[in-house]
């Protein structure tokens, strides 16, 4: 069974769909997220949708599932690369994806990540680097 | 025995061609700067040649629409040419109308020992010319609906331009209302843009709108969701006096959206966002002079 593969990086968590989702990957996607936010303690969420040219309310809704899931556990999410088609469906669905940052590419997403996180967390990125030093 | 009003009409071809003629200068809706006397006894002339020989007793009395197609089709013509022109509907109405005036009295004049035969004939040259009236305000209709909608497409075309008033910065004035066809052309074409330019701020300038109801401002907000999901940032800039009183008073919620009341300002503060300065030269030494 087909698997969205989840990265981390740092204090972030890369996840890159390259295919198009059906509802049994979302909700797998949607699970595995949350666990390995859990997991790893991730500070941030980038999520890359640039490949993803057809989505639906389903999908709109593990998007924003995921995001509030994500900011319920400390990390913000970041949705990147949205193509306008998709934009504008999201938007005619009613679903404008309130609370999830977005960025125009993968690029503008990760600084936007660090900004949101040196600001929300300033005083506990040493902790976290102290954190990471002990786990090692 | 019935009257053969074919035979009894093309006799009078000429009187009725006349009469006709006559009875349409005479209306005071003619417009004699739209068409020339030349044209519009042409028209008429051409017209009776095609009626009358068809008006035979057969004809007329089964009353079947089809045996007319060719005269139709001639009324389908100028009325589609009117509409062009712009003539008014009555305008148009009164070419067929004023021709069954005509027609019934030369009947009435011609046959007066018969009366029974007579209101029998009316009776059914009414109806065959009411069918041309139906016939020629249709078509009239169509032709300038065919004119509205080529309007409209002029001006969905002319109307949506993105421009790009800074790296990273797009501007888009909207001129006219704002309907949800042209809000999907006008929200597809900033979206393509902001792809395109990697821009991340867009300015919505709409002093070109002349009003905002709840609809509008939908459309609206509907268009800076979209771009916030590509993640660009959306002012809307130019709101007038006015359209802030309206929407208040409409009970719409735009405090999500950024709103600036001019181009400038909102450009002011894209830069803000952007962290850009925009100073003259020199402007350093001008605390120093003021000192």
């Amino acid at each position: 069974m087909d698997k969205i593969p989840i990265l981390r990086m740092g204090h972030f968590l890369l996840v890159t769909i390259q295919v198009d989702l059906y509802d049994q990957l979302a909700l797998n996607l949607e699970s595995d997220l949350v666990q390995m936010v859990n997991k790893t303690q991730a500070k941030g969420v980038l999520i890359d949708i640039s490949a993803v040219s057809i989505v639906d309310s389903f999908m709109g809704r593990i998007i924003g599932n995921i995001a509030s899931m994500s900011r319920i556990l400390d990390a913000q999410t970041v949705v990147v690369g949205m193509q306008p088609a998709v934009a504008i469906t999201l938007i005619e669905l009613g679903l404008p994806l309130t609370g999830v940052h977005t960025a125009l590419n993968v690029e503008r997403g990760m600084t936007l990540l660090k900004e949101k996180i040196l600001i929300g967390d300033y005083d506990e990125d040493d902790e976290t680097g102290d954190d990471d030093n002990s786990a090692e | 025995m019935s009257i053969d009003s074919a035979r009894l009409l093309q006799k009078k071809k000429k009187q009725i061609l006349e009469s006709w003629i006559n009875s349409q200068l005479a209306e005071d809706a003619l417009r004699e700067d739209m068409i020339s006397n030349d044209e519009l006894r042409a028209n008429s002339e051409e017209l009776l040649d095609t009626l009358l020989p068809l008006l035979t007793p057969k004809n007329v009395a089964e009353g079947d629409v089809s045996v007319f197609d060719p005269v139709t089709e001639l009324l389908s013509g100028i009325a589609i040419t009117r509409a062009k022109q712009g003539f008014t509907p009555r305008e148009t109405a009164f070419y067929v109308f004023s021709l069954k005036e005509v027609v019934l009295n030369i009947l009435q004049n011609e046959v007066t020992d018969d009366p029974q035969g007579l209101y029998e004939e009316s009776f059914r040259l009414n109806k065959i010319i009411d069918g041309f009236a139906v016939t020629i305000f249709e078509t009239f209709i169509k032709g300038r609906e065919e004119v509205i909608l080529r309007q409209t497409d002029e001006i969905a075309e002319i109307s949506t331009p993105v421009i790009r008033i800074w790296d990273g910065i797009l501007a888009l004035p909207i001129i006219g209302t704002l309907d949800s066809a042209r809000t999907q052309v006008v929200m597809e074409n900033l979206l393509e843009e902001i792809v395109a330019t990697g821009s991340s701020i867009a300015i919505l300038d709409i002093s070109g709108v002349p009003a905002v109801d709840s609809l509008v401002a939908q459309h609206l907000i509907k268009t800076v969701s979209a771009t916030r999901l590509m993640g660009a940032e959306c002012i809307i800039s130019g709101i007038r006096p006015e359209i802030a009183q309206t929407v208040v008073h409409l009970g719409i919620d735009l405090s999500s959206i950024i709103t600036k009341s001019t181009l400038a300002s909102a450009l002011k503060h894209a830069f803000q966002i952007l962290k850009l300065e925009v100073k003259k030269p020199g402007a350093k030494e001008r605390p120093f002079i003021n000192k």
